[in-house]
Parts: C-alpha cells; structure tokens; sequence
C-alpha cells in the first residue's frame, strides 16, 4: 500500500459538496416525516397509528442504543492488552 | 436411482481430497467444481422425498433426507460454498482450501442428516474442519482463539450425543424431527444447538474466533456453522416459546457491543449474533409466515453478512487489519470494495429494494399478527441498532470518515467477482422476492412491497440515520478506541483462571502448612517422650528394622510348628 498525500481531490474532499449531500438527505427525511400525514397507512396495531411512528422510534432508538453503549462503555472498557497472557 | 440418491456431502469431501494432491489452476477448477456441479445436481435433479441411509452393523445412517427445509438450506450453503471458492481462489494455501471444503461439505452432510447419529457426526465435522480457517493464521492469538472455539463447538457435539441418547431413552426414536421439550435429552439437544447458534452467554466463541480467523476465513465461517444450528432448530424445536424471548435478547444485546467494537470483524460478528436473533425468535413464533421468515432470513442473510465479511477480508488482506480507529477513506483507491460492502450494508439494513427486507418483514409482519408487541418492539430497535453498526458504522469508518491516508490496492479481482456475485444475488432477491419465497417450504400468501410497510421501513432507517449524523456532527457519538470489551468469555478468560490460580495457591498453602504443624507435633511428641522415664524402658527404644523382621520371621516359625503340631 502507498501513502501519496498529494494525490487527486475527491468530490467529497471539499466540505461544500458533503454538506450538499447532507441537505438531500434532510430534505428526504422531511419529505418522509411529510408522507406520514398524506398517505392512508394500514396499520396493524394502534400504536402504529401515532404521527410518524417509526420515524420518531428509528431517531429515539439510534440515540438511546449511543447513550446505552457509552454507558456499557464505562462498565466494560479494559485496555487492548487486557487478556494477553504474560508467561 | 443411484444419481439422485448422492448425499450432497460426496462432492466436498472428494473434491478436498483431490484438492489435497493437487495446485494451481488444477485445484481451482476442482474446488469451482465441487459446488457448482453438486449445486446444480440438487437443484435440478433431487426432489424433495428423498431418503438414503447406510447400514452400520444394525443401525441405519440416514445420509441423505431431503425435503423442502433441507433442500432451501441445501441450495443457500452451495450458492455460499461457491462463491466463497471464488473469493478465496488467489489463495496459496492449501489447508485452508481443504479445511474450506471440509467445512462446507459438512454442513451439507448436517443439513441432510435424517437422524441424530448422522447429525452428530458432522456436527463435530463442523467443529474440527473449521478451526483450521482459525490456525491457518498461524499467530499466537489465533492459535489461542480456536482452541476456546474448538472447546466450545466439541462441548456443543458432546451434549448432542448426550441428548440424543436420553431422547432415544425416552421415545425411542433417532430420528432427526421435531424435538421438543418434553424430555431431558431434548433440552441437552437445545443447548447444543444453542451452542453452536451463539445463544446469550453460550456466543463468546464466536465473536472470539472470528475475528481471529485469516482474511478470509471469517466470511467463510460466517456462512455455515450458524446457519446449519439454525436449520437444527426449525427442524427441531419450532414454536417453542422460550426461542422467542432467547432471539428478542440475542437480536439487542450484541448492538451495544458492536457500536464499541472497534475491530470491524467483531463489529460483524456481533451483527451476526444479532442476526440469528431474529431467525430464532421467528423459529419460536412457529407459524407458517414465520417460520418460513426464519428460512428466509437464513437465506438472505447468509448471502449479505458473508458479502460484508468479504469486503472486510478485502480490506484486511490490503491494509493487514481492519481497527475503525486505524482506517478511513479507502474509498479513494478501493472504490469498488466500497460499492458492494455498501450493497451488504444496505442489505443486512433492510432498505427495501435489498434482500434484508424481504425477508426481515415476514418475521415483523407475523410478529404483529401473533400479538407480540413487546418482541416486535425489541426487534424493532434491534433494527435501527442494526442500521448502525452494519449499515453504517462498517462502511463508513473502513471507506469514508477520515482520512487515513492509506491508499491500499484495489482487491484481487477473484475477490470482487466473488463479491460481486453475492451483491447481485442481494439485490435481485430485494426486487423480485417471488422467486425466493416459491422456494420456502410452507405455504404463505405474502408480498412485502405495500406503500405502509415501505414508507415505515424508510422512516425507521433514514430517521436512525439522521440520528447519527446529529451525533457525528455534535460529536456525541462514542469514538472507536483500541480496546477489550469485556463480554461472558471474562468468565472463563479471567474469572476462572485467576480462581484456579487462587485456588491453587490455596492449595499449596494449606498444604505446606499442614505438613508443618504435622511434623512439630510429631517430632515435639517424640521429644516429650525421649524425656519421659518410659522412654529409658529397654522395649521403648527404637529398633532397627532388621531386628523386627527377625522377630517376625520367629513369630511365624513359631505358628507353623504349633500348626504342625496340633493339627490332627
């Protein structure tokens, strides 16, 4: 493998272009969050029912499962040489 | 007859002995041969009734059984097997490729197995061909890493054969049906499947070894060991209740494990362990829809989890590792390594149009239909959790997030082409599921692509990933750090021995100074009686041995001649 520090510009080496991408992103994100109130929705439970119920789970359960991990984190980070067997 | 009646196991095992003589383009085109001629065979000619057994003095091997179940799980593991001799055909390592046969041989003799001898047999087959895909890295660590997983996989053959003693026992039958938990031996015979299906607390091996096998043995491990206990437990044990509770756990834990991990390899097997989570909890639903979710999902995932194992074997066989920490814009010179572990990615996600969802919603749907709301919100976090750390977190630290400024070659074109045949498999059992579901072995009326279910499924994923970019962007995200997370192997890794060492210490200590009182007292008794006026007495004096065995002999002398004497 070679390491060239002064090889050819990506499009997502510029900043602009990765916040471009970002905004389509949002953008799809609102237009999702949007769908929920147009589209009939045949749902199979009455929780389903709730405006925009997996968009508000999918966003709650990501944050919730960082939080848990950072918590698990401080309960069961060792260092990386942890198990090594000195003999 | 003799044609359609050739149990799938033959092809491997001849092709790994051929494999074992032979190199070069010779042993490629055996190894090509085996799955591709033995797939084909299965696919055009076995039907699905049936049953071949060989006599062993009076018992009877059944070989070969096939239906429905078997034949699925049959089609998937050669699909698997030849692609995977594809990925691996740059290799110079003939062990590996051997083993590699093995392995995948022996899960097909698993998967054909019409009694729970037979099954046993390739059971440990499994085990003791597989760590070799351990050892060939030749290092310490792995060395280490397939001992603990040998142990575990040979304890998972032992209770088999256990259990399916205590099952014949109590039914007297062999026969590898349904199961059940009416006996002891079929809670044996789940604990082995359990085992080897990385049950909660009974997974270490996995997220162990895998992590420590060569670049690419991982995939190839990832495909059949996991799957073949899978296959056991839809055969063996569905609708039982408590597979549903033991797959909602296995599907959320490892996704707090995986968002630390840092070697990427452990990331995916953590995903993996989350993965057979929800073809177990479908296996305990036992209904029709599910079940056939579980074969679904088996079939599926078998095809995307072994696509991102490849790309990662791709990126550890060009840059040696595979530490999120260590990695980061690849993307730049292995562009097309990024764009199938993406197509994996978004498979293992569930985005509609990719095989994850088609077949993740057959479990999802059932699970409403059965009332299980409380499992089917677990397995719904469990799904953006996935979302993360095999969505997101493996493409994203390997190809994109900083750069590292390495710049490895883009993988061997074997590689690729095997990658890229998996990838297409992915996407085109995404956007024409029919096909796969004609195959599953119950009837069921379902089509996953409605406007509420993908409209739902979308929300989910893009809302979970929305989350993430706020977290990168704030930085609340935890950063990947080189280190051990502790996970149930501390038990035996440092639990244990550090007992055992106590233990011995203790031991030694109790011994030593046991020994110690002993002997002071002895010798302070002896004293005080050297001072005593008995000790001066001429009888308490001590003797030379040599004069008590005179004395002895004169006794006895003395007792033969009375003998003489008054014997008539």
């Amino acid at each position: 493998m070679a390491t060239k520090p002064n090889d050819k510009e990506y499009y997502l080496d510029k900043p602009e272009n990765v916040q471009r991408l970002l905004n389509v992103f949002y953008v799809i994100c609102a237009l999702l969050f949007a769908a929920d109130f147009i589209v009939h929705r045949h749902t199979k439970i009455a929780l389903e029912e709730f405006p925009a119920f997996y968009a508000v789970f999918g966003f709650v359960a990501f944050v919730m499962l960082v939080i848990g991990s950072i918590a698990l984190r401080k309960l069961v980070m060792r260092k990386e040489n942890y198990y090594d067997v000195d003999d | 007859m003799w044609m359609t009646e050739l149990p799938p196991f033959i092809p491997f095992f001849l092709a790994a002995a051929l494999a074992l003589f032979t190199r070069g383009h010779l042993q490629s085109a055996i190894m090509l041969a085996a799955p591709l001629l033995g797939g084909l065979h299965l696919w055009l000619y076995v039907p699905a009734d049936i049953v071949y057994s060989l006599p062993i003095l009076e018992y009877q091997l059944i070989l070969m059984r096939t239906d429905q179940l078997s034949l699925v799980f049959g089609y998937i593991f050669h699909i698997a097997a030849f692609v995977l001799v594809v990925y691996t055909l740059h290799l110079k390592d003939t062990l590996q490729h051997v083993a590699g046969l093995v392995y995948a041989g022996s899960a097909m003799g698993a998967t054909f197995a019409g009694d729970l001898i037979t099954l046993f047999i390739f059971w440990e087959l499994l085990a003791v061909s597989s760590v070799f895909l351990i050892w060939a890295n030749r290092t310490t660590e792995a060395t280490q890493a397939g001992i603990r997983y040998l142990v575990y996989q040979v304890l998972s053959g032992v209770l088999l054969l256990a259990g399916a003693l205590i099952h014949h026992h109590y039914t007297g039958s062999l026969a590898f049906d349904f199961i059940g938990l009416n006996n002891p031996g079929g809670w044996l015979i789940l604990l082995a499947f359990g085992i080897k299906c990385a049950f909660p607390f009974l997974h270490t091996w996995l997220t162990d070894a895998y992590p420590a096998s060569t670049h690419t043995g991982a995939a190839v491990l990832s495909v059949f060991t996991t799957k073949v206990a899978i296959y056991a437990l839809a055969r063996g044990y569905p609708g039982t209740d408590i597979l549903i509770y033991i797959g909602a756990i296995m599907t959320c834990f490892p996704i707090f494990y995986a968002v630390l991990e840092n070697d990427l390899r452990r990331v995916l097997s953590y995903s993996l362990i989350n993965q057979l989570g929800f073809m177990v909890c479908a296996i305990g639903i036992g209904t029709a829809l599910s079940l056939n979710g579980a074969v679904a999902h088996a079939f599926a995932h078998i095809l995307y989890k072994s696509l991102l194992f490849m790309s990662m074997g791709a990126v550890m066989y060009r840059v040696g590792h595979v530490y999120a920490s260590d990695l980061g814009g690849l993307y730049k010179s292995m562009p097309k390594t990024t764009a199938l572990c993406i197509i994996g990615a978004a498979s293992i996600s569930a985005v509609p149009l990719f095989s994850g969802f088609v077949a993740k919603s057959l479990v999802m749907t059932e699970l409403l239909q059965q009332g299980q709301i409380v499992v089917w919100l677990m397995l719904l976090f469990a799904s953006a959790g996935v979302l993360h750390h095999a969505g997101i977190k493996v493409p994203f630290f390997a190809f994109y997030a900083h750069d590292s400024g390495l710049r490895p070659k883009e993988a061997p074109v074997n590689m690729l082409i095997g990658m890229f045949i998996t990838a297409v498999l992915c996407i085109a059992i995404g956007v024409q599921p029919q096909y796969l579901y004609s195959i599953l072995p119950w009837e069921m009326d379902y089509w996953p692509y409605d406007v509420t279910h993908v409209l739902a499924q979308l929300q989910l994923l893009m809302f979970a990933a929305l989350a993430f970019v706020w977290m990168e962007i704030k930085g609340y995200a935890p950063p990947e750090l080189h280190s051990v997370n502790l996970d149930a192997e501390w038990f035996y890794r440092r639990l244990v021995p550090a007992g055992v060492q106590r233990s011995v210490n203790f031991l030694h200590m109790a011994k030593v100074s046991t020994l110690t009182m002993l002997t002071g007292n002895i010798q302070r008794m002896q004293n005080k009686f050297g001072r005593s006026p008995v000790a001066r007495y001429h009888l308490s004096e001590s003797w030379p041995t040599g004069s008590m065995v005179f004395w002895i002999s004169i006794i006895l002398v003395v007792y033969l001649l009375l003998d003489i004497v008054f014997y008539k």
